[in-house]
Parts: structure tokens; C-alpha cells; sequence
């Protein structure tokens, strides 16, 4: 079957520069789930979150899975802070 | 590196069991419940890879280069999607126990009864 | 209990947890050194199969669709489940809150904010779109595809406009279209079983070069299906949660 586009070799980088890519996204990624886990304040919380989301997003894209980092960067970023932020809207406007 | 990934992995799940185990407010505890939920997708990505491999999408490079395994990142791309949908039930839970008990503390939410 | 006792317990429970984790990991065949064989040969016959470019989502649509059915329906049960929990104590918690918020002054949106939502609202649709649509060929799909779609509709109410909002997507209409979408991939399922196919099987003609659009039959349009059935899930999520908070709000 003949593909309607041009076919090229894949650039690839040397496997030890990968290698240092994935380690230092690694420790950013446990330092950020350390910080979210650790931060008590909610609304402060979910803008950690939010930065934790694309933190991960970063790592998955390292471990070349560009659907996961498309799935986790929309959810994880954007729609999951705005249901919590909705939510504790709705729960901070009941306390006064 | 041989298994830097996977420490990542049990150190993620237990900060976020911690967070969860010693959470004194019902939101906080939901995402404490994001992190461990996002140890699993780690887990699952790592599991897959393979050294100087690329994305398995075929769409302008030749069908044999080397690739990773496209079934965990299914799995995992379903998950991400899914459980947001799931952390908004319990967000929903969590506005009505706040409705009928007036407060978000799960220690306080134990001892009430009926 | 008291929070001291749980944290040292907790603690403890962990210690041991992870420690059986780690004896395990000695077993691995270590990070990067993937031996199974499943993933090698499904990337090196999906292509020719099924005439998709893209693995991850043949893999999600055509040879593990079923576990894709199951998950789509978690979705569609929580957006359910949502709306029951949300629904029931509504009517007797509104009355005694309406005039709590008379004295409330909320800052009107800048105009900035609303500029720039505006205008990436029609991109954002497009992009939705695209994504939802593709799933063969490049890495989208019907999950990332629907959530972006949602995204959009999120930007109308991110702009300050929640009427316009509740007039883009109101609830009969998203209720419907998300119904469609989940009863959409199921009846794909089920066209196959009345062909005499297993339930599922891609009958579909196969058509045109790896890589075009009109190409791998099934998993286009499954994927378009769920595309919708997540927007409308989504949209709805968030609908309910800002219902619950104009609730006290509007005078």
C-alpha cells in the first residue's frame, strides 16, 4: 500500500541525554507530588495540582507517549482544578 | 535508572497515603487521592519502555522502527479520563456531606451517627 | 484512635508495603528492558491489519474494545451519579439560603480574561474537533478529543457569560448527545453481532492508505462516538457543580 506522505527515519537523541531527561523529570515529579500531598490549604492545593498535572504531562512525554501526555495535560491541567475549585466554591460559600 | 522509575513509584503512592491517612479536611483528602491515582499511571508508562525506542505512531516513519508498547498507554490514556470523572462523584459526596453534617473534617464525620 | 497512633500505624503499614515492593522489583527485568511479547507484535501487524497509523488507538477501538465499552460506560454512570447525588437534597436546601447573598459584590470580569477567552473558544472547538476525529492517524483520539471539546464550552463560562453557557449547553440537549455517544459505541458493537461478526469486529471496509482519514472502518467513527459521549459528559460535570453554587448565590 502506497503512503500519501513522505516516509522518514525518526530522529532519535543518544540514549544517555534520554536518560537524563527522564531521571531529572523523574525527581521534579516526586518533589511535586510530596509538595501537593504536603499543602494543606485547599485552594492553594489545587493550583499545585494544576502545576503537578503538567509536570506530569512533561514525564510522560519523556517516556514517549504523546496520547497520555495530550489526556493527562487537558484533565490534569485544566478540567479536574475547575471541578475542585467549583466544588470548594460551593463548600466555602455554605461557611459564611 | 534500572529502577530509579519504579522507587518514584512506591514514593509517590506513600506520600499520597500519607497526605490521605492524615488529612484533616475532605478536599485535601481527594487530592491526596489524585496523587496515588497518578503513581499508577507512572507505573504503567515505566513498565512499558523501551531504551531508545520511539511513540508507536507509524504515520510518517518505516512500520519496523523500534517502538514502545502501545497497550499500556491505552490502558493508561483511558484511566487519566476516566477517573477525573470518578473524582467528581466524590466531589459530589463530599458537597453533600457537607450539606448535612456542616463540616469537611473526616474526623469529625466518623462519630456522627445517622 | 487518635492521629498519632494512625500515623505511626500508617507508617509501619507502609514500611512493610514497601518493602515487599522493592524484593519484588528485584525480579524485574529492569526499566527500559521491555521483554514481553505482546507489544512488539502488535506494533508490527497493527498497521497492516487494520490500515491505522495509530497503535495506541487501534489498540483502544478494534483490539481491546471491549475494555474500552466498560470504561466509556464508567464514565457515563459517574455523570449519572453526579447529577442523582446533586439533584436530591436540592429543593429543600434553596429556600432558607436565597437572601444570604444580597450584600455580595463580586468584581466584574476583566476584560482581558474575557478577550482571550472569546477568541480561543472557536480554536479550542476546532482542535477538539480534529483531535476526535483522527484517532487513526496521529496521537488523538476520542478521549483527549472529547475533553477538549468540553474545554471549549468551559471558555464561554471562563469569560464571565454563564447565561450564554446555560444557553450553549443546556441540559436536555447535553443529556441527550451523551446518551447518543455511549449508545453509539455500544450499537457499533452490536451492528457487527447482527451482521453475524463477534460482537465488536471491525466490518467496516478497510478503505484507503494508512493514514487517510476514511481509513481502519471501525475505530473512526467508534472514536468520534466516544469524542461526543466525553464532551457531554464533561460539559455536564461541570454544569452541575455550577448549578450547586448559584444555588445560594442568586438572590
Amino acid at each position: 500500500m502506497m503512503a500519501a506522505h513522505a516516509v522518514v527515519t525518526p530522529y532519535t537523541v543518544s540514549p544517555a541525554l534520554m536518560d537524563v531527561l527522564q531521571v531529572t523529570l523523574l525527581v521534579l515529579v516526586a518533589a511535586g507530588a510530596t509538595a501537593v500531598a504536603l499543602t494543606r490549604a485547599p485552594v492553594r492545593q489545587v493550583i499545585m495540582l494544576s502545576g503537578y498535572g503538567l509536570l506530569l504531562a512533561l514525564l510522560f512525554l519523556a517516556f514517549q507517549a504523546p496520547d497520555v501526555t495530550l489526556s493527562e495535560l487537558t484533565v490534569g491541567a485544566v478540567a479536574l482544578p475547575l471541578l475542585l475549585l467549583l466544588a470548594l466554591a460551593k463548600v466555602r460559600r455554605r461557611e459564611k | 535508572m534500572q529502577v530509579f522509575p519504579f522507587v518514584v513509584v512506591v514514593w509517590i503512592l506513600a506520600v499520597g497515603l500519607y497526605g490521605m491517612v492524615t488529612s484533616r479536611h475532605l478536599m485535601h483528602l481527594i487530592m491526596c487521592l489524585i496523587v496515588v491515582q497518578s503513581s499508577t499511571y507512572v507505573l504503567l508508562l515505566g513498565v512499558g519502555y523501551k531504551t531508545g525506542a520511539v511513540a508507536p505512531y507509524f504515520y510518517d516513519i518505516p512500520v519496523h522502527t523500534p517502538a514502545v508498547d502501545p497497550v499500556v498507554q491505552a490502558l493508561a490514556l483511558t484511566d487519566v479520563v476516566v477517573e477525573a470523572a470518578v473524582t467528581a462523584l466524590l466531589l459530589a459526596f463530599a458537597i453533600q456531606a457537607h450539606k448535612r453534617f456542616g463540616t469537611l473534617d473526616p474526623h469529625e464525620l466518623v462519630q456522627i451517627k445517622g | 484512635m487518635s492521629p498519632r497512633l494512625r500515623r505511626w500505624l500508617f507508617l509501619a503499614g507502609m514500611a512493610g508495603l514497601a518493602a515487599f515492593y522493592l524484593w519484588g522489583l528485584g525480579g524485574l527485568p529492569g526499566f527500559g528492558h521491555y521483554p514481553g511479547p505482546y507489544g512488539d507484535i502488535i506494533n508490527r501487524i497493527a498497521v497492516g491489519q487494520t490500515k491505522a497509523t495509530g497503535v495506541v488507538s487501534a489498540v483502544n477501538f478494534e483490539y481491546r474494545g471491549f475494555d474500552t465499552v466498560g470504561e466509556e460506560f464508567i464514565l457515563f454512570v459517574a455523570a449519572a451519579g453526579v447529577a442523582t447525588v446533586l439533584r436530591h437534597l436540592r429543593g429543600e436546601r434553596e429556600r432558607p439560603a436565597r437572601d444570604q447573598a444580597a450584600d455580595r459584590d463580586t468584581p466584574p470580569t476583566s476584560g482581558a480574561i474575557r478577550l482571550v477567552a472569546v477568541a480561543l473558544a472557536g480554536p479550542t472547538l476546532v482542535l477538539g474537533w480534529y483531535l476526535a476525529s483522527h484517532a487513526q492517524t496521529s496521537p488523538s483520539g476520542g478521549f483527549q478529543g472529547g475533553v477538549v471539546l468540553a474545554t471549549a464550552f468551559i471558555l464561554i463560562y471562563l469569560s464571565g457569560q454563564f447565561l450564554a453557557f446555560e444557553r450553549f449547553s443546556p441540559v436536555d440537549v447535553t443529556d441527550a448527545v451523551e446518551a447518543v455517544g455511549a449508545g453509539g459505541f455500544a450499537g457499533v458493537g452490536l451492528a457487527a453481532v447482527v451482521m453475524g461478526l463477534p460482537y465488536l469486529s471491525n466490518f467496516l471496509g478497510l478503505g484507503g492508505p494508512p493514514g487517510a482519514v476514511s481509513s481502519s472502518g471501525t475505530i473512526a467513527l467508534i472514536s468520534f462516538f466516544v469524542g461526543m459521549e466525553v464532551a457531554a459528559a464533561f460539559v455536564l460535570l461541570v454544569s452541575e457543580l455550577l448549578d450547586q453554587t448559584l444555588l445560594v448565590g442568586s438572590g
